[in-house]
């Protein structure tokens, strides 16, 4: 056994996940190794949010458990929490304070320091030059996103969660999302993305797990 | 460990900076309601120097509770709030930080103003002291207790009425020793007895309030 020294996966075993008194899905088991993208697919309503909430533990399964190391996320908690990185529909930013704010902000919560200078290089890299200290609020819904996604660039966690990253992106920077992805990818990373833009994926190493399909 | 824990509070602090109204909502809330029963009761000094305490701390309870819906629905709102639980950092800290900006907000500014409302009922210097002491002690506690109602109705349509009524109780022991200590002040019989107890609410709560409202945060989350 090389417990220890392989790089941790994150295994899903036996998940199932109940919304009111509807079934999302159940007993869905996949695991997600280092340098591997996943890509969920599955129609509106098939529980993509749901499934990405449990594996970021913000919810709490029905029956099953996510595990990451080999331990349970449930009790591991903080531990896992920094080697994760999730972004749901809500951006997460605050619109009183400036995109550099919210990033270096997000980065000590995070636990690693942003200096200023590194802050406005990682938005100019995502494409806010010149919007740096504007109240978030005085952006378009685009340029809040960038804001939230700026946070990718400045990370250094393992796993990305990203539910629908590409709406309300330009061309542009949805080039510049999947080159940040892959390059994540490349280096070890895991990622885990729904999307339901065509989408040319990213590299050889993507999964695809459908939801919705197995049970209808 | 810290660091976080000043980051959110400079956070929250930088935002009510930014909008400003709301803080002042808060005050003018306290002032309006603490300044009308001179008006309304007339001017009898014996009357008012008897309903002082009451009213000031009443006032400051409810100005307390109009504030207490903001903790946690604008993070709540833009996912600040999920992100934060999403950190490697413990969420009741988290929580105390945010708390404590809060409480600098809208619980310091009542604090401050409470002796020149004091004055219009004819307190006593030493009474205006022990209302300055039992606003420090209490509004704090308020703030603690607040946030657990706050964290709980996150995200529930008609969450004021429903807050109101799970805090309230648990806001009357601090009321009562609260207006107490003062009222003890006025009859000379000094209110130290009411300050000490009013403290140790205050240290319980600092301790327990917190974890309480980290977890209901994840049950609002979830």
């Amino acid at each position: 056994m090389n417990h220890g020294t392989a790089a941790p996966t994150l295994e899903i075993d036996a998940l199932s996940c109940v919304r009111g008194d509807r079934v999302l899905f159940r007993d869905l088991s996949f695991e997600v190794r280092p340098a591997e993208l996943l890509h969920l697919k599955g129609r509106n309503g098939t529980g993509k949010t749901t499934l990405l909430r449990a594996l970021a533990g913000l919810l709490l399964p029905e029956s099953g458990e996510v595990r990451w190391d080999r331990r349970n996320i449930r009790s591991l908690r903080e531990e896992y929490s920094r080697h994760l990185l999730y972004l749901g529909h809500l951006n997460g930013i605050k619109g009183d304070l400036t995109a550099a704010e919210n990033l270096r902000i997000a980065a000590t919560l995070d636990g690693f320091e942003l200096s200023e200078a590194r802050a406005w290089e990682v938005l100019g890299e995502i494409g806010l030059k010149g919007h740096e200290d504007l109240p978030s609020k005085h952006l378009s819904q685009g340029q809040k996103r960038r804001v939230a996604l700026a946070r990718l660039l400045a990370n250094q966690a393992r796993v990305w969660i990203l539910d629908e990253p590409f709406t309300a992106l330009d061309v542009n920077a949805v080039q510049l999302l999947q080159d940040v992805i892959r390059r994540h990818v490349e280096n070890g990373g895991m990622a885990i993305i729904t999307t339901h833009q065509a989408v040319p994926m990213i590299g050889e190493h993507t999964r695809t797990v459908s939801l919705g399909s197995a049970d209808a | 460990m810290l660091e976080p824990l000043y980051w959110i509070i400079r956070r929250d602090l930088t935002i009510a900076m930014r909008r400003r109204s709301d803080v002042f909502t808060t005050l003018i809330f306290f002032v309006i309601v603490v300044s009308l029963f001179p008006l309304g009761i007339g001017p009898e000094p014996g009357t008012l120097r008897l309903i002082a305490p009451g009213i000031v701390w009443v006032g400051a309870l409810l100005a307390s509770m109009l504030a207490l819906e903001q903790i946690f629905s604008a993070d709540h709102r833009d996912g600040t709030l999920e992100q934060m639980l999403l950190t490697p950092q413990p969420v009741a800290l988290l929580v105390a930080g945010k708390v404590l900006a809060h409480w600098l907000v809208s619980g310091v500014p009542l604090v401050i103003i409470a002796p020149l409302l004091g004055l219009q009922y004819d307190l006593s210097m030493d009474a205006l002291q022990a209302l300055v002491i039992s606003l420090l002690l209490g509004t704090p506690t308020l703030s603690l207790i607040g946030a657990i109602g706050a964290a709980l109705t996150l995200g529930l349509r008609s969450g004021g009425v429903l807050l109101a009524l799970l805090v309230l109780p648990l806001y009357i022991p601090v009321l009562i020793f609260g207006a107490g200590a003062v009222e003890a002040t006025v009859s000379g019989l000094g209110g130290q007895s009411h300050l000490s107890l009013l403290g140790a609410i205050l240290v319980a709560s600092l301790v327990l309030a917190p974890l309480a409202t980290a977890a209901a945060l994840r049950v609002a989350e979830d």
